[in-house]
């Protein structure tokens, strides 16, 4: 199949996409799911060597057979080791099992509620992803060590499952948030993988949270080429060039959107996508509709009670309604909340009071919750300062 | 997830809540079962997922700056009597400050002369990573 195999190099993401499916079928088969997720594994290496030299006619076909094979070896290594007799020997008759697609019910078991957050991001990563322990490692900057552990624990975790138990898709779409916001730019892109992942997800199940996390993720990948500078800056919204935005995937999202909003079960998500398809929608900063986007905030604020809602909405209501507005809302907020002091610094600055807006501009960089938006407040400090000084 | 680092000092930081002497005063047995527990803390902080990094870092050493176009560097120190000594680090990546907290309070119970914990104070400091995709 050439699709899989073009030229000399194996198409990885289209080659990671079966793996669900095929663990599936392993585990059907009567392979325990750690085993199972070890063997897809080595059969995904060998299928990497492989395939471009002999790319198979039926490759989720040939990854059974390869990762079955593999199992029985390990399997077999296993029960020597322990002077027993092979639990499973030949290769059973391929049953009705075979066309059953598991793929949702992995996806459940990798979301278990419990496994701890990272945990069930890590297992996501592999069992449904695909991807292999050191890739994950380096999307996390840790050692690959370090994930192989998470990993095993996360098995060991939800070794006791059944997976054929029905599973919430809420646990699935929070821990593919996680990955897509984790923001760590290593080999991998994880943002890329969560769109991959969620896509998979949403012919899966007809879920409107799971539509609206898959259209607020394409809303805000549409936007990352205006989002950072060459040097890695950030680049606020209002500054944005917005000739940037890939138009396709905003069109995409929005329409995915929209169909999820139809169906009239609002959740975090779908508010959350509206408020970016309307930031989308904005040909120029100037023609956002933030009184639309208040509303939203309200929405979002009655469904999550989310502190960062509510200060999103402090910032919006500053936008609609003066920067007056926003400063009151902000004032029933805790001071501790991140980004709460760059948000002050930000409407005093549009209020006119310069001093104070660079003061809490260069307090805002201390308690930064991240590298770049650290030096992103202490740009704006710098900056007013100067003014100040011209 | 977030990452701290576990910093350990020679010198510096609050005032010592456990006075002990100098390790090269203790038993062989009590250097050894020190260093074994510090062993063992980044192997289990390895098994549990957690574990980023570990380094010591000998006391010599000096400060070093630029001096201008095609100049050596300057370098000043070592310096005997610093304030602060950095010892070395551990570098964890856990799920949140309280339990970054958490294993400082485990790492500073290292046994010291007569197995006692030596109640080290450790400071921890969040690293700054990069930020989310979506803040608005």
């Amino acid at each position: 199949m050439g699709r899989l195999a073009r030229g000399h190099r194996v198409n990885e993401p289209l080659l990671r996409e079966l793996v669900p499916a095929v663990i599936g079928v392993l585990v059907r088969r009567g392979a325990d799911f750690a085993a199972a997720e070890d063997a897809v594994q080595d059969a995904l290496v060998e299928a990497v060597r492989v395939w471009p030299d002999a790319p198979p006619q039926d490759p989720k076909g040939w990854l059974v057979t390869v990762a079955w094979r593999k199992f029985l070896d390990a399997s077999r290594a296993d029960t020597s080791r322990r002077h027993r007799e092979a639990r499973v020997e030949s290769e059973p008759m391929p049953g009705p099992g075979e066309a059953v697609d598991d793929t949702l019910q992995l996806y459940f078991l990798c979301a278990h509620p419990s496994l701890t957050p990272a945990s069930a991001v890590a297992l996501t990563l592999r069992a449904a992803g695909g991807l292999t322990t050191r890739q994950i490692a380096q999307a996390y900057l840790v050692p690959e060590t370090t994930m192989a552990q998470r990993i095993s624990r996360a098995k060991r975790t939800v070794s006791g499952v059944r997976f054929n138990q029905p599973g919430d898709v809420a646990t699935v779409v929070r821990v593919l948030y996680l990955v897509f916001n984790e923001g760590y730019s290593g080999d991998v892109d994880l943002a890329a993988e969560a769109i991959r992942l969620t896509r998979q997800l949403a012919a899966m199940t007809s879920h409107e949270e799971v539509a609206g996390l898959l259209a607020l993720m394409l809303l805000h990948h549409a936007r990352r080429p205006a989002r950072t500078r060459p040097d890695g800056s950030l680049v606020p919204l209002t500054e944005q060039d917005r000739s940037l935005w890939d138009t396709r995937l905003i069109a995409e999202g929005v329409d995915v959107l929209q169909t999820a909003l139809a169906r009239d079960r609002l959740g975090e998500f779908q508010a959350q996508a509206a408020i970016a398809a309307l930031h989308a929608d904005a040909r120029t900063a100037e023609e956002t509709d933030w009184v639309q986007i208040v509303e939203w905030y309200d929405e979002l604020v009655r469904l999550t009670a989310s502190p960062v809602a509510r200060l999103n909405r402090a910032v919006a209501v500053g936008e609609a309604d003066g920067p007056r507005a926003g400063l009151a809302a902000l004032a029933e907020l805790d001071p501790a909340l991140p980004r709460h002091t760059a948000a002050a610094a930000y409407l005093h600055e549009r209020d006119g009071d310069p001093v104070t807006a660079a003061r809490l501009y260069a307090e805002a960089a201390r308690s930064a919750p991240s590298l770049p938006e650290r030096d992103h407040f202490t740009r704006h400090a710098a900056r007013l300062n100067a003014q100040l000084r011209g | 997830m977030a990452k701290y680092l576990l910093l350990k000092h020679y010198r510096g930081g609050p005032a010592p809540a456990v006075d002990f002497a100098p390790m090269d005063q203790w038993t062989p047995d009590e250097v050894d079962a020190h260093v074994r527990f510090m062993r063992d803390f980044a192997a289990r902080l390895e098994e549990a997922g957690e574990f980023v990094d570990t380094q010591a870092l000998a006391p010599d050493g000096a400060f070093v700056r630029y001096d201008g176009e095609g100049r050596p560097p300057v370098t000043d120190g070592p310096f005997v009597e610093t304030k602060d000594l950095i010892a070395g680090w551990y570098i964890v990546d856990v799920e949140s400050w309280d339990r970054a907290v958490q294993l400082a309070g485990e790492l500073s119970a290292a046994p010291g002369p007569g197995g006692k914990p030596v109640c080290e104070w450790l400071e921890v400091r969040p690293l700054w990573g990069d930020s989310p995709a979506v803040t608005e």
